[in-house]
């Protein structure tokens, strides 16, 4: 079993990097939607401070979400999905192999580079490390609610919107904590411990639900 | 209207042995069955097939024909597992009790189920490996060399022509041992080569203890498989 697992995540792992760098792409939406913000907002570099964790979080999210629609579409176009759910590993295995290729081809990115971009924000340093980990520890839920609107959205053509529409509103607490937990440095209104430890306990129930739930619509949409 | 097919063995049937199949926890000795009891199976308040029974033994393929629409492809999906059915069951005798037919079947539906930005030889390492077989290079490259695509195991698979990503899909067959094969127009896109090859990997597979339902079209060279005819009437243009 632990050997269809491996064999699943190489392969989504080769295709994220081979398809157009898609892990890539997202890191450069990552970077443009959080270059547009000082033109909207004007260059007042104390403003962007304050509501740089904010501007990373949302842009990140978005980011996330962009990549997720084609998470089970694929599989379900070229007839993979139809001989995955037969394989030997079960379907909700399948779901959580697929979205942990996905998070460390196109989440993890992110991760890693928002330190970077948070310093066109004028961030400081320490504000920077708590954005990095509240995203590192967050994103994972962030993919795993994508999954459940990509397992619902899979017979649909351009299910990509319906999707956002579906799992933005069930991303908000994700939201909440992320942000609070990263802006407890620069102005925030709660110490780090709290909203980070929630943000750690709703990626791991993510994690532990999600699963059942995608492949319970994969399984019932595809009838 | 009523369909019932039933086919008992005819005085040359010969017991084919299970020898590869071991691995799928099937005994030694038996002789596997695929049956079907009245199977009933409706899509959006349609009814597709209606009362359909049928018996389909190691050895012998099974060759579902009939106009389009009669629901071919609607019962092989059915009997993989995908389709809920309205009434019946279907039961795989002398094979693993503890799988479900699906987990126990090769799947080959109208779609390769190969992904183009990989080799021809990644997908097919990755279905082995997700199928619990052995994943490595010796055996797929073994499958490629059987469908006489060896030299294009390191090309990206949207570089291959419809015929030859037909023959990769079908090499899926060969790099898991499952007793059961649901083959939807298996040969479409092969050339008259081709066919007769994948003519021979069937007889091959139907000789060493396993089972075939096909759909098609075109006759598959399967000599000695019994036909079942799907009526018109069952279909959509009912």
């Amino acid at each position: 079993m632990s050997g269809s697992a491996r064999a699943l995540f190489l392969r989504e792992w080769r295709i994220a990097r081979r398809i157009g760098g898609g892990a890539s792409v997202g890191a450069v939406f990552f970077l443009i939607l959080v270059t547009i913000m000082p033109f909207a907002l004007g260059p007042d570099l104390n403003l962007l401070a304050r509501i740089g964790p904010a501007i990373l979080w949302i842009a990140a999210l978005l980011a996330t979400l962009l990549g997720l629609d084609r998470l089970f579409q694929g599989d379900a176009d070229d007839g993979s999905l139809d001989v995955l759910v037969n394989a030997s590993l079960p379907l909700e295995l399948v779901v959580l192999v697929k979205c942990a290729a996905h998070w460390a081809a196109s989440a993890l990115p992110l991760v890693i580079v928002s330190p970077l971009f948070g310093i066109m924000l004028a961030m400081e340093a320490r504000p920077l490390a708590l954005v990095a980990l509240s995203l590192a520890a967050g994103t994972p839920a962030l993919t795993m609610l994508g999954a459940i609107g990509a397992a619902l959205t899979v017979s649909l053509r351009r299910g990509g919107l319906l999707m956002a529409v579906l799992i933005l509103p069930l991303a908000i607490p994700v939201l909440i904590f992320g942000v609070s937990a990263a802006s407890a440095a620069s102005g925030g209104y709660a110490p780090f411990a709290m909203p980070f430890t929630m943000l750690c306990a709703i990626s791991l129930a993510a994690i532990a639900l999600a699963p059942f739930a995608a492949a319970a619509a994969l399984r019932h949409v595809r009838e | 209207m009523r369909r019932l097919i039933d086919k008992f063995p005819s005085p040359g049937y010969r017991n084919y042995r299970l020898k590869a199949l071991d691995g799928m926890g099937a005994v030694e000795g038996d002789v596997m069955r695929l049956s079907a009891r009245d199977i009933a199976i409706e899509r959006g308040g349609r009814s597709i097939i209606a009362s359909l029974s049928f018996t389909a033994r190691a050895g012998e393929g099974l060759l579902l024909t009939g106009p389009n629409g009669a629901g071919k492809s609607t019962v092989l999906r059915a009997i993989a597992g995908f389709l809920p059915l309205a009434a019946g069951a279907f039961a795989l005798e002398g094979g693993a009790s503890e799988s479900s037919i699906g987990e126990q079947a090769h799947y080959l539906g109208h779609a390769d189920a190969l992904k183009g930005a990989l080799t021809a030889g990644e997908n097919l390492a990755f279905w082995a490996g997700a199928l619990g077989s052995d994943s490595s290079s010796g055996v797929w490259r073994g499958a490629l060399q059987r469908l006489g695509l060896a030299h294009v195991a390191d090309f990206p698979v949207r570089a291959l022509s419809a015929g030859q990503k037909r023959r990769v899909a079908l090499a899926r067959l060969l790099v898991a041992a499952r007793p059961l094969w649901l083959l939807d127009e298996p040969t479409t896109a092969l050339d008259a080569a081709a066919q007769g090859l994948f003519a021979a990997i069937m007889r091959e597979h139907l000789d060493s203890g396993g089972l075939i339902v096909a759909a098609t079209h075109a006759p598959l060279g399967l000599e000695g498989a019994e036909t079942l005819r799907l009526g018109a009437s069952l279909g959509i243009a009912a």
